[in-house]
C-alpha cells in the first residue's frame, strides 16, 4: 500500500502518518515512513510518504503509484494528486489555506471552481471531507487529522479495534478521549459515501515486484 | 514488542545506548538533531547540546582519550565545523571508541548547499559505514564502536535525509553496559607536536591498511547473487530505491565504503556482464570502481545532484513503466540507450526554499506530471512569531543585511525581503564586516546583521568580536528568542538549561557584547512594532557598532493564549499594512483582512502597526 499524506505545517500530518504506521506495524507487515522536516515550524507544505506490504524497498512513494492521497488542504491536495496510481484514491479535506504570495496578492488565487474542476479531472475516485468543520464542532480544530484518519479508515483493512487501540498508544493522555470522538467522526462522514467496489481493492496489498504476493 | 518502528536517527540512538556510548554531544541541525533528542531519553547516557559541532566533536574526543565510549552527532555542514578536530581524531585515535555522525541532505531539504561527505572519510582518513535503513542505521552503530576500539580509530557513519527522516522497523536490543576505561597518560599519542604527528600519520597508514583488510571481509558489505547479466554497486538508501526498480539482478551493497574493498569489489564484477553504480550526488563508488580499470556506467546516466527515487533511477537507467500506465507490470531491460537524466533542472519553481522534484523532465507522461502554475506555499514565520515584528521593522530601510542560519532567515523572503545574505552560521556579523571594510564610505548604506540567539552562541560571539577589534560599523540585531527555535526548541547558554533540564547559569546577552566591547547595547520588544523601528532608526542615524537585542520568547515556546484579534471591517481600508507582517494567521475576505482565529495568538502586532486602528 503506497499512501502519501499532505498538508500544510501545524495540521497534524505527522502524527497522521504515524498512526497508519503503528497500524500497520501492529498487523505484522513491513512499514516504511518518510517525512522531510523544511524550515521553520508553521506554514509550509508538508508531505509524508507511508508504505506497508510484506516487504517494502524504498521509503518513497513513485508519482503515479499512490492507492491513496489524504490531503488535509485543498491547494495540496491538486499539488500531490499526480502521485495517484490510475485506481487509487484522493481523500482531502475541501478546508483551503491561502498561502502568503497569494494573501499579498504577489501570485494570483485560482477560484474553488478552477481548483475544483482540476482535482475532479485527476482523481476520479475521492472522498471529500470536511474535517476541519467536523474538528471545529467536536470542539478543537486539531483533531482534523484523526477526523480525516477515520475517514480513511473506511478504505483501509485493518479493524476498527486496531485504529482505536493505536490512537490510545500514541496520543497523550488527556486528549484520547477527544480524539476517539473525532475518530468516530470521520467515520460516520466516510460511511456516509457509497464506494461500490473501491473497498475491496484498498484492502489489497498490490505487489510490487515480482515473487511478492498479497496477504 | 521488540519490533519498532524507529526513524533512522533514533535507530543511531538506538544503537550507541546498546553499544553501551557513555557521552554524546551534538549541536541541532537537520536531519541530525533527533540522534542527541532520542539519546537524552536514556538516562545512562551523559548527553548534550555543544555550541557548536566543533565543540560537540571535542568533547566526545576528550571522552574517548578518557576511556568512554562517545558520540558526535551533525548534519552535513556540521561536519565542515568540526573538520578541524575531525583530522586530528584521526590522527590521535579512539581508546574509547569514537563515533561521527554525518547526516547528508541530498536534495538540499533545508540546507546551504549539497555536498558529499563521503569524500571526508577519504580526505580524513576514518573508516566510515553507510546505513540504507533504520535496521542498518542501528547494527552499523554498534559495529561502528567496536571497529573504532579494535582500530583505534574514530569511526564515520554517514546517513541522508531519507535515511535520517524515514522509519522502517527495528528489531532492538539490550545495552551492553561497559566500564569507562579511565585516563591514561599517552602524550606521544594525544599531543600532536609535529614531532608526535608525524609518527600518528604512519601509525594511521598502518591502521588504514588493517581496516582495508578488514572491509573485504565485514557483513556490512555483501553480494546479492541474482541474474548475471547485470550487477549494481550501491550504497545507502539507493540500494533500496534499485531493489524496488531491478528486482531481478544482482547486486553489491556496500555498508563500508572507506577504506573500499577493492577485492570484492574486483570479484564481484567479474561475474557480471555489465556492472552499474548507483549512488546520490558524487561518484563516490564510481571513482574507486573506475580507478580499479572496472568499466562501469553511472554518472554517465544517473543525475549528480538532488535525490535519487526509483522513478529517477528508473528513467535513468532505462525501464520506463510505472504502476500508472501498467498497473501490475514489472519487466523492461535495463538499456543503455536511456534518457539521461542530468539535464534535469535544479530548481522546478517551488519556490526559494522549496525542494527540488526535479523530475518533471523526465517523462512525458502526463498522468504523473505535477500540476503546473499552482502558488507555491514557502514556509512562514508562526503566528505572534516575535521575528515578525523585528522584520516588519527592518523593512525598507536603507541598509544591506547579512542573514543568518534559522527560521528567521525567512526574513530573506517577502514580504520582509530583509537580508541580503544566508552565507553559513555566524556569518551574518562577519558578512556584515567584510562589506563594511571593503565599501568603506563608497556606501551610504550602513551594515546590519541579523543573527538569532542561539546562532550567535554557536559563532555569532566570535565575529562580534572581530567587529569590535577591527572597528567595523555594523550593527548587530540579535534576534532573542530564547530558544533554538527552527529545530524545535532545544535550549543554549542564554536560556538557563541543559539538556537534561538542569538550572544552569543564563549568560546575559547584552552583558556578554558589553564584555566583548560593545558600548551600545539596546534592548527592544519586536512586539511594539513601531516603537522597534523608530529605535533601530536612530542607531542606524549613529555611527559605530551596537548591537540591538530584539527579545520576545518564541510564539511556540511560550504558547500565548491571548484572545484572538478581531478586524473592525468599519474602519478597515484594505490597506493591506498589516499583511506586511507575514503573519499566517491574517488573510484577506474580499477587500478587508480577517484574522483566522485558529491560529491567532494574540500577540497584538498587526493592532500595533494598522495605521486606521481597525485591529481591536
Ligand atoms: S492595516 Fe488596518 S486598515 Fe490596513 S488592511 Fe490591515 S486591518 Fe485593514
Ligand atoms: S494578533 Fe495579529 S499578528 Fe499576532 S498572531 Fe494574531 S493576527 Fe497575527
Amino acid at each position: 500500500m503506497n499512501i502519501i499524506v499532505c498538508g500544510v505545517g501545524g495540521q497534524g500530518v505527522l502524527l497522521f502518518s504515524d498512526l497508519i504506521g503503528n497500524i500497520a506495524l501492529a498487523a505484522g507487515l513491513d512499514v516504511k515512513k518518510s517525512e522531510v522536516h523544511g524550515m521553520a515550524q508553521r506554514g509550509g507544505s508538508v508531505t509524508t510518504h507511508v508504505r506497508y506490504a510484506p516487504k517494502v524497498y524504498s521509503p518513497l512513494v513513485e508519482e503515479g503509484s499512490a492507492d491513496l492521497v489524504v490531503a488535509f488542504e485543498k491547494l495540496e491536495a491538486l499539488r500531490h494528486v499526480h502521485f495517484l496510481a490510475g485506481n487509487g484514491w484522493l481523500v482531502y479535506d475541501p478546508h483551503r489555506i491561502d498561502p502568503l504570495p497569494v494573501l499579498l496578492g504577489l501570485v494570483e488565487r485560482p477560484t474553488d471552481a478552477l481548483l475544483d474542476e482540476r482535482i475532479m479531472a485527476r482523481a476520479p475516485r475521492r472522498l471529500v471531507v470536511s474535517a476541519f468543520e467536523a474538528a471545529r464542532e467536536i470542539g478543537d480544530p486539531r483533531v482534523q487529522n484523526v477526523v480525516m484518519l477515520g475517514a480513511v479508515s473506511r478504505l483501509l483493512e485493518f479493524p476498527r479495534s486496531v485504529f482505536r487501540d493505536i490512537i490510545r498508544l500514541q496520543v497523550k493522555p488527556g486528549f484520547v478521549d477527544l480524539n476517539l470522538r473525532a475518530f468516530d467522526r470521520g467515520l460516520a462522514i466516510g460511511s456516509s459515501y457509497d464506494i461500490g467496489a473501491g473497498a475491496s481493492y484498498m484492502g489489497r496489498v498490490t505487489p510490487q515486484c515480482p515473487g511478492q504476493t498479497g496477504f | 514488542m521488540n519490533r519498532k518502528l524507529l526513524s533512522g536517527d533514533e535507530a543511531i540512538a538506538r544503537g550507541a545506548w546498546e553499544a553501551g556510548c557513555h557521552v554524546a554531544a551534538a549541536y541541532p541541525g537537520t536531519p541530525s538533531t533527533e540522534i542527541l533528542e532520542t539519546l537524552a531519553g536514556f538516562s545512562d547516557v551523559y548527553c548534550e547540546w555543544s555550541t557548536n559541532e566543533k565543540v560537540a566533536l571535542e568533547v566526545a574526543l576528550g571522552a574517548s582519550i578518557s576511556g568512554a565510549r562517545a558520540l558526535a552527532a551533525m548534519k552535513h555542514v556540521g561536519l565542515n565545523v568540526a573538520a578541524d578536530p575531525l583530522f586530528s581524531a584521526a590522527h590521535i585515535g579512539a581508546r574509547g571508541g569514537l563515533v561521527i555522525v554525518t547526516a547528508d541532505d541530498p536534495g538540499l531539504h533545508s540546507s546551504q548547499n549539497e555536498q558529499d561527505n563521503r569524500f571526508y572519510a577519504l580526505a580524513a582518513k576514518i573508516p566510515m559505514f553507510c546505513p540504507a535503513d533504520s535496521q542498518e542505521a542501528k547494527d552499523f552503530t554498534r559495529l561502528a564502536f567496536e571497529v573504532s576500539e579494535e582500530y583505534d580509530v574514530p569511526v564515520l557513519i554517514r546517513i541522508t535525509t531519507r535515511v535520517a527522516h524515514s522509519s522502517s522497523i527495528v528489531t532492538i536490543g539490550e545495552r551492553a553496559e561497559r566500564p569507562v576505561k579511565g585516563y591514561e597518560k599517552q602524550v606521544s599519542k594525544t599531543v600532536l607536536l609535529p614531532v608526535h604527528a608525524r609518527i600518528r600519520h604512519v601509525d594511521l597508514e598502518h591502521r588504514l591498511d588493517r581496516l582495508r583488510a578488514y572491509s573485504e571481509r565485514t557483513s556490512a558489505n555483501r553480494v546479492e547473487q541474482g541474474e548475471r547479466r547485470i550487477g549494481i554497486i550501491c550504497d545507502g538508501v539507493a540500494y533500496h530505491y534499485c531493489r524496488e526498480v531491478f528486482p531481478e539482478v544482482s547486486y553489491l551493497k556496500l555498508g563500508m565504503v572507506n577504506p573500499f574493498p577493492a577485492s570484492l569489489v574486483r570479484k564481484f564484477a567479474a561475474g557480471v556482464d555489465q556492472v552499474i553504480v548507483v549512488e546520490e550526488v558524487d561518484p563516490f563508488l564510481e571513482l574507486h570502481v573506475r580507478s580499479l580499470g572496472i568499466e562501469a556506467t553511472g554518472k554517465d546516466k544517473l543525475p549528480r545532484w538532488g535525490e535519487l527515487n526509483p522513478r529517477v533511477v528508473r528513467l535513468a537507467l532505462g525501464r520506463p513503466s510505472t504502476r500508472r500506465q501498467e498497473p501490475r507490470e514489472g519487466s523492461g531491460e535495463i538499456s543503455t540507450s536511456a534518457q539521461a537524466v542530468n539535464s534535469r533542472q535544479p530548481n522546478d519553481g517551488n519556490g526559494l526554499l522549496g525542494t527540488v522534484a526535479g523530475t518533471r523532465q523526465l517523462s512525458p507522461d502526463k498522468a504523473i506530471e505535477p500540476e503546473p502554475d499552482l502558488p507555491s506555499r514557502p514556509p512562514a514565520l508562526c503566528p505572534g512569531c516575535p521575528h515578525t515584528g523585528l522584520f516588519y521593522a527592518l523593512q525598507k530601510q536603507r541598509v544591506i543585511i547579512g542573514g543568518d542560519i534559522g527560521c528567521y532567515t525567512l526574513g530573506a523572503l517577502p514580504p520582509h525581503n530583509s537580508m541580503d545574505t544566508c552565507i553559513d552560521m555566524g556569518a551574518s556579523i562577519t558578512f556584515a564586516h567584510g562589506c563594511d571594510k571593503a565599501l568603506g564610505r563608497n556606501d551610504p548604506r550602513r551594515r546590519v546583521a541579523v543573527i538569532g540567539d542561539s546562532t550567535f552562541f554557536h559563532s555569532g560571539i566570535t565575529g562580534l568580536l572581530n567587529v569590535v577589534y577591527n572597528k567595523s560599523d555594523v550593527v548587530v540585531v540579535i534576534a532573542d528568542n530564547r530558544t533554538t527555535g527552527m529545530t524545535g526548541h532545544q535550549d543554549h547558554p542564554g536560556t538557563g538549561r541543559t539538556l537534561s533540564g538542569e538550572e544552569t547559569v543564563a549568560v546575559d546577552i547584552a552583558a556578554l557584547a558589553r564584555a566583548c566591547g560593545i558600548e551600545r547595547v539596546v534592548a527592544v520588544d519586536p512586539y511594539r512594532v513601531k516603537e522597534t523601528r523608530r529605535l533601530i532608526r536612530e542607531l542606524l542615524k549613529q555611527p559605530g557598532p551596537a548591537v540591538v537585542i530584539s527579545r520576545r520568547p518564541c510564539a511556540l515556546l511560550v504558547r500565548l493564549r491571548e484572545k484572538p484579534r478581531k478586524v473592525n471591517t468599519e474602519k478597515c481600508t484594505g490597506c493591506k499594512t498589516c499583511l506586511g507582517l507575514g503573519c499566517p494567521a491574517l488573510t484577506m475576505v474580499g477587500e478587508k483582512t480577517m484574522v483566522l482565529e485558529d491560529l491567532c495568538a494574540g500577540c497584538g502586532m498587526c493592532a500595533d502597526v494598522c495605521p486606521q486602528g481597525a485591529i481591536e
